[in-house]
């Protein structure tokens, strides 16, 4: 079932493109009043959730050009002026340009990895028949239910034992390893729905299996690569227990650790406008980028929980 | 197509399968073999000690109350979340005006900014929500209740994440306000599906829209809501009741073990007390709930398929 790119049945906005046969008019006015009531009644409530969604996103903007003593006597009030000095602050003195960079190298090389590796496992599962398919299939399923804090405690001895803990490549690893179930279910679905001709074409006319794969079958599943690559890179830029466990040497953090660091060491260094910059600075890029890439974000995240 | 096919297919399985083997396949196995063992994690001896790490679970009065949250979690969190966004997206989906010759049944005006905003939270780390949220409790400049005493409620003042009466359902509120929004888009595309002629034909028949909704948009949404809940089950057992809980209660898990949540014991036990193999056992007896809170959903929420 593929349906976030439908469209409503009749948009809201375009309520006269679509016209049916009218309903009975002794019916009509009933159903008009209850639909104005209900009208007035569901606008009430959905704005009421889009403040309470909204607001604490711009209070934290606002919060994030004030100074500290403005944090404390006035939390709602405006700033007195744009206090730019908070984000230059956040930006150097507090590391955020450095967890910037460890999270791009971390997720840039797991984004790929995953792909690479997950759209090779799918491919296989999905089209070729041979003992223990089935099981391996499974054994990639079984981990998106399975609590992988369970998992944390010996890897956290295995990841060490091999020296990585507390490296960039030991931390893209994992991350791939974490992301192989949910990219392997969802891109084996999506390679089974692609025509067999095409490759079956390619390999009589004596391309190897390895080149069919890639020259032919892997372009063909670009849009299934998509949705699984924006699910993927939101889950990994966002990742926040993997690094708690496997990551704790400080100048390795990713930003979502150098965000809760700040957060706990304001207790005494007192720099809360500081922080506040950090949390809209590390907020911004993702709402912006969704805004722009909104339709393929909904359709990558909601893409799983559809099949 | 059998030339070299046995060759490709092992080329192709064996990094993948090696990786996920290596790292998440074999430290499940071995958790569960170490939960059997006095194992500190801080050095490499340790003896099997049978059955003494779940004795010692059933007596600690600490696994007892992380349980009780985690389970309080997963029935409480489904049922607000999916249910707030039923309700939403039922509304943005069926809660227009029916407007003169205008087909019987509309969205509301709007719809898709309705839908851009309360997807929100669902792109932003649970970490950073996490972060913003413990701001927002906070009890003397927080937003929250310099709002209360701005509408002139000063002497409503509570501590939110300081009360330990409070803590675990600010920290839920918390997992709701973030997970709100994904479950209305996803309700919304599948109620989008479901063809227009069979609510022209309720109302015909003179059907409400409560009935219309209870009588033909529930059943035919089910399979997605039962998968809705089953993921958002495991998401409050899991990794994002870690976040939170770690995040933003004092402790972390406090105040008095009040927000203490399974997944959190686990760490603690295991990362801060040098307790491997006893936070092993507390790990299997997560696992042993969350997969008996998946078949459970799956088995109550079994009917027929329907089709249309």
């Amino acid at each position: 079932m593929k349906t976030t790119e439908t469209p409503a049945p009749v948009p809201a906005e375009s309520g006269a493109t679509v016209s049916k046969v009218g309903v009975p008019a002794g019916t009509d006015t009933r159903q008009k009043k209850e639909g104005g009531v209900l009208n007035v009644f569901s606008h009430g409530i959905l704005i009421v959730w889009a403040i309470m969604v909204v607001m604490p996103l711009v209070w934290a903007v606002m919060t994030s050009f004030k100074t500290d003593g403005d944090i404390f006597s006035s939390p709602w009030s405006l700033p007195d002026r744009l206090h730019f000095e908070n984000w230059s602050r956040a930006w150097s003195d507090a590391h955020m340009s450095d967890y910037f960079l460890n999270t791009v190298l971390v997720v840039g090389g797991s984004l790929i990895g995953t792909l690479v590796l997950g759209s090779m496992a799918a491919y296989v599962l999905a089209r070729f028949d041979f003992p223990g398919n089935r099981f391996i299939y499974y054994l990639f399923i079984g981990g998106m239910s399975f609590p992988i804090m369970l998992a944390l405690v010996p890897l956290f001895y295995v990841v060490n034992n091999m020296g990585l803990l507390n490296t960039i490549h030991g931390l893209i690893l994992v991350y791939i390893a974490y992301s192989l179930p949910f990219t392997v279910f969802f891109l084996t679905a999506f390679f089974r729905t692609l025509p067999t001709s095409v490759a079956e074409a390619a390999f009589v006319d004596g391309a190897s299996h390895t080149r069919t794969f890639f020259q032919i079958m892997l372009p063909m599943a670009k849009p299934g690569l998509i949705s699984v690559g924006i699910f993927n890179f939101l889950g990994q830029w966002n990742q926040y227990m993997l690094p708690t466990v496997l990551n704790t040497d400080p100048d390795k953090h990713v930003l979502t650790q150098g965000l809760v660091q700040l957060a706990v060491s304001q207790g005494y260094k007192g720099d809360w406008s500081g922080l506040f910059a950090g949390l809209v600075m590390a907020m911004l890029p993702v709402l912006a980028a969704y805004i722009v890439f909104q339709r393929q974000v909904v359709q990558g995240l909601t893409a799983g929980a559809l099949k | 197509m059998q030339h070299g096919k046995y060759r490709f297919i092992v080329g192709f399985l064996v990094l993948p399968l090696g990786l996920y083997a290596l790292f998440v396949v074999w430290p499940f196995i071995q958790s569960i073999y170490y939960s059997f063992t006095d194992w500190t994690g801080l050095s490499p001896d340790f003896k099997m000690v049978g059955f003494d790490n779940y004795k010692r679970m059933f007596d600690d009065e600490i696994f007892w109350k992380s349980l009780q949250h985690s389970l309080l979690f997963a029935l409480v969190l489904p049922v607000v979340t999916l249910g707030l966004a039923l309700f939403f997206a039922f509304m943005i989906n069926v809660g227009g005006r029916r407007r003169r010759g205008g087909p019987a049944i509309t969205g509301v005006r709007g719809s898709s900014f309705y839908k851009i905003v309360y997807f929100f939270p669902q792109v932003l780390s649970i970490a950073i929500v996490a972060i913003l949220f413990a701001f927002v409790y906070n009890p003397d400049s927080g937003a929250i209740n310099s709002l209360l005493s701005a509408v002139g409620l000063d002497s409503l003042q509570p501590l939110w994440l300081g009360d330990p009466d409070l803590a675990l359902w600010c920290v839920m509120a918390v997992l709701v306000w973030s997970t709100t929004g994904f479950f209305v888009v996803l309700f919304s595309a599948g109620m989008a599906s479901i063809p227009a002629d069979l609510y022209e034909a309720a109302l015909l028949d003179g059907a409400s829209r409560f009935a219309t909704f209870f009588r033909i948009t529930l059943p035919l949404l089910w399979d997605t809501v039962q998968s809705g809940w089953v993921y958002m089950g495991i998401l409050a057992l899991g990794a994002e009741s870690f976040a939170v809980v770690q995040i933003m209660t004092t402790g972390p898990g406090g105040p008095d073990y009040s927000t203490t949540v399974m997944v959190l014991y686990v760490y603690q036990k295991a990362f801060r007390d040098g307790q491997a193999a006893y936070a092993t056992t507390i790990g299997v007896a997560l696992l042993v709930v969350t997969l008996a809170f998946a078949a459970i959903v799956m088995r109550l929420g079994r009917r027929e398929r329907l089709e249309f």
